[in-house]
């Protein structure tokens, strides 16, 4: 398999992962913000610190609102990290390798991308927003299952996995470090029935609320939450999750060794660090580590094969 | 208002469906008829139908302008097929073959021993003048002694209903890709008709092109490790080069992806490490080939590949150098190379042209500007020439100085009336201008694409069919009257 087209397969399972995520995000925001009380100032400013940052947003706007926070995380252009920024970006990734891809997964992530352009005007409206973001999630779905179920799950579909499991990662440690420095401070002893709301809505950005209380039939809790999407292995957004699937993808590739001990160093810290016991401040600094950790096994990744 | 073939007016034009008002062809009665039975609703539903496959499939092609800089756009598509009777086809299927088999030994012998200027059939001259011709390819011959293995020849039929070859395209002819998907995209609007009609298929030209690179392999005995080069996304025909290297299965590699080292060997970088390479087909002009032997400043190329190529460690189609009879004034003497190498007279014939080199001929297209079309030597995509007939007197001017000061770049043509074909336009149809691209491989055997691509002016009375300047397509069907 060419280098390049490595590089891009694993991009392309990047963005789209983004782009999933991220209208999983804005979506349980939506929601979220119905469900609590107007004193409390929850806003649109972590959708900005999780996923991109308040310097880049407020050289386009002055103010952290509903719309401004809408129009910069789903369409516009110059930040890099939008939702439509994602689908075009995964769609050249993909043009580049169409001959790679069966042919319907290229025809869908065409069509998701040109679905998200036109239909823009959508995202103003909150009841069409959540109509829009989630054909997003679904579009992307399907292409993730277009690809299982279709494409030869050779070297090429490993490096989707990787890059659709490295981003996830990424992803699930940032909403947890945004989320959990945002939430707790101001709500820690009046408003347990608001603090429960909000842990909710993390595990629900994950879509984790669910398979959560199967697992953890208690009261929703810090802890708990913390441990659930760190460390449970069976959970396909867990951080532990997506590191095993990556390292299981890369042993079937060659001169793997050096990709393989970076997942090794991200893993043990996991395991070693108890992450459910630390304090906020603690636990920021643990999910840096974590995040500097993922970065170098895409450095490793790069290094060895693109 | 829906299709009436009595308000279809064929004028002075020989229409490819209807003989005259009223009175299909014999071989498009059954279309017509299928057609002038569609309500508008239908006739919209079918092109939204079409526009929506082309639009899901991504069947696009790259323009260039100021103001949006690169982007992709949907190609135009016409949903009423052109019909070409089978008996009519294998004629200029015949034709095709002689013509391609000359010209690959007139590039053989320009390159060789130069046999045809020799014997005073080919001026020397136009060969020191030619841009395409490649002195780093000298005294070499390529295997099978086949330089142009894919050519695209364009057709056009005159009103008299006279097929020509308007010119040959060999260095790195495109098209192809649209003519295998217009295909499909008919298939899944009109199930109907292929019903009806014995169609000839055309999708067996990835397999075609497949076994013609595999010969090309330096490497015997062994499955070749075959490579579409592509000049990258931006390229205009990058849809195409991505589509064949997925139907034929091969990589579709950039010049980034291979490297040749010191014993003139190409590889391509995998996550594997260096993999061998055999064949490339390579959709890169030949000066940006190998930044070694062409043109330094290049980027898209691979340093080294002409030496690994002349070494006999690499197959490459088309062979650097083939454009030297690619070349509108070449084109001229087709019929005698024809006749030089195959002892043939040339099947199909090529308009008349005048080259401006001849002191006579130029004379009478400076004269005469006014009623021809004038076009440089090595331009392709429609770019840079003169329709006299359609220009004004400041265009005539121009273009008279450009030949005078440059006379051996100019061939002129009288201005053929192109044959038509019914159009949609709204709901109705109305003829418009169109031309035929086969595609023809030449390897151990030579084949032919069945039909072609065919190309139509959208613009009423326009007769540039350039996907860049305004033209669309249209499915082209050979159809079997005899199996009907």
């Amino acid at each position: 398999m060419l280098s390049r087209v490595a590089n891009s397969i694993y991009w392309m399972g990047r963005y789209l992962e983004r782009a999933e995520n991220t209208a999983r995000l804005v979506n349980v925001n939506s929601h979220l913000l119905l469900d609590l009380p107007r004193r409390v100032k929850l806003g649109w400013e972590p959708i900005v610190d999780i996923l991109s940052n308040r310097e880049l947003f407020h050289s386009f706007h002055e103010e952290v609102n509903e719309h401004n926070v809408v129009n910069f995380i789903i369409e516009d252009k110059e930040n890099l990290g939008s939702i439509i920024s994602s689908l075009s970006a995964a769609r050249e990734n993909a043009r580049t390798i169409r001959e790679i891809i069966p042919r319907e997964s290229w025809e869908q992530i065409n069509s998701i991308y040109l679905q998200a352009s036109e239909n823009k005007e959508a995202i103003y409206s909150r009841r069409q927003r959540y109509e829009y973001l989630k054909n997003i999630i679904l579009s992307n779905q399907l292409i993730t299952g277009l690809l299982a179920g279709t494409m030869t799950h050779d070297e090429g579909y490993k490096f989707l996995r990787i890059g659709r499991n490295v981003e996830r990662a990424d992803m699930t440690t940032r909403i947890i470090d945004v989320r959990s420095a945002s939430l707790l401070p101001d709500l820690e002893h009046e408003q347990t029935a608001f603090e429960n709301i909000q842990w909710m809505g993390v595990l629900k950005s994950l879509t984790g609320y669910q398979m959560y209380r199967r697992e953890v039939r208690l009261r929703i809790s810090r802890p708990d939450v913390l441990k659930f999407l760190l460390l449970q292995e069976k959970f396909p957004r867990s951080v532990s999750h997506t590191l095993n699937q990556v390292d299981e993808c890369v042993a079937t590739l060659p001169k793997s060794e050096h990709v393989h001990s970076s997942i090794g160093v991200v893993k043990k810290q996991l395991l070693q660090a108890k992450p459910e016991s630390l304090k906020q401040d603690k636990l920021h600094e643990f999910i840096d580590e974590i995040q500097i950790g993922l970065s170098d096994i895409h450095n490793e990744l790069s290094r060895v094969y693109f | 208002m829906s299709i009436r073939w009595n308000n279809y007016d064929v004028a002075n034009f020989h229409d490819e469906l209807v003989e005259k008002c009223d009175s299909p062809r014999q071989y498009a009665q059954d279309l017509c008829v299928y057609l002038q039975g569609l309500s508008d609703n239908e006739i919209n539903e079918f092109k939204a139908a079409a526009d929506s496959a082309i639009h899901v499939m991504g069947i696009t092609f790259r323009v260039y302008n100021d103001e949006e800089g690169s982007i992709d756009r949907a190609w135009p598509f016409d949903i009423v097929p052109r019909l070409i009777d089978k008996k009519e086809w294998q004629q200029i299927e015949v034709g095709l073959k002689q013509r391609v088999k000359a010209l690959n030994m007139f590039i053989d012998d320009l390159y060789n021993d130069q046999k045809i200027i020799e014997d005073g059939v080919f001026p020397a001259d136009l060969l020191t003048k030619s841009k395409n011709f490649l002195p780093q390819c000298k005294g070499f011959s390529p295997p099978l002694g086949v330089w142009a293995h894919i050519c695209g020849s364009d057709l056009v039929r005159d009103n008299q209903g006279t097929v020509y070859v308007l010119e040959d395209n060999l260095r790195v002819p495109s098209g192809v890709s649209y003519m295998l998907e217009n295909r499909l995209v008919m298939k899944r609007v009109f199930p109907e008709m292929f019903e009806k009609y014995n169609i000839l298929p055309v999708d067996d030209y990835p397999s075609e092109l497949y076994d013609m690179l595999a010969q090309l392999s330096p490497r015997k005995g062994i499955e070749p490790e075959i490579v579409v080069l592509t000049p990258g996304i931006y390229n205009s025909a990058y849809f195409e080069h991505a589509y064949l290297a997925q139907q034929m299965g091969a990589e579709l590699v950039q010049g980034d992806d291979l490297f040749v080292d010191e014993n003139d060997v190409c590889f391509m970088r995998t996550i594997d490490g260096p993999a061998r390479v055999d064949v490339i087909y390579r959709r890169i002009d030949d000066d940006f080939l190998d930044p070694e032997a062409f043109n330094p400043e290049s980027t898209l190329g691979v340093p080294g590949l002409m030496r690994a190529w002349k070494a006999g460690n690499i197959g490459l189609a088309n062979a650097p150098g083939s454009g030297v009879a690619d070349d509108k004034v070449v084109y001229a003497y087709v019929p005698e190379i024809i006749k030089y190498y195959l002892g043939e007279e040339a099947i199909l014939p090529n308009v008349p042209t005048y080259k401006c080199q001849d002191e006579e001929e130029r004379n009478y297209v400076l004269e005469n500007i006014d009623q021809m079309v004038v076009k440089p030597a090595n331009e392709s995509g429609g770019y840079g020439m003169l329709i006299g007939p359609h220009a004004n007197k400041h265009d005539h001017d121009e273009f008279r100085d450009l030949i005078k000061a440059d006379p051996r770049n100019y061939v002129a043509q009288p201005m053929l009336i192109l044959s038509t074909a019914p159009t949609l336009v709204d709901t109705e149809v109305e003829p418009r201008h169109l031309d035929l691209r086969p595609f023809i491989l030449s390897g151990e055997t030579v084949s032919v694409t069945t039909g072609g691509l065919t190309r139509v002016a959208l613009r009423k009375g326009s007769t540039v069919v350039n996907s860049s300047q305004g033209g669309g397509s249209k499915d082209t069907w050979i159809v079997d009257m005899e199996a009907q």
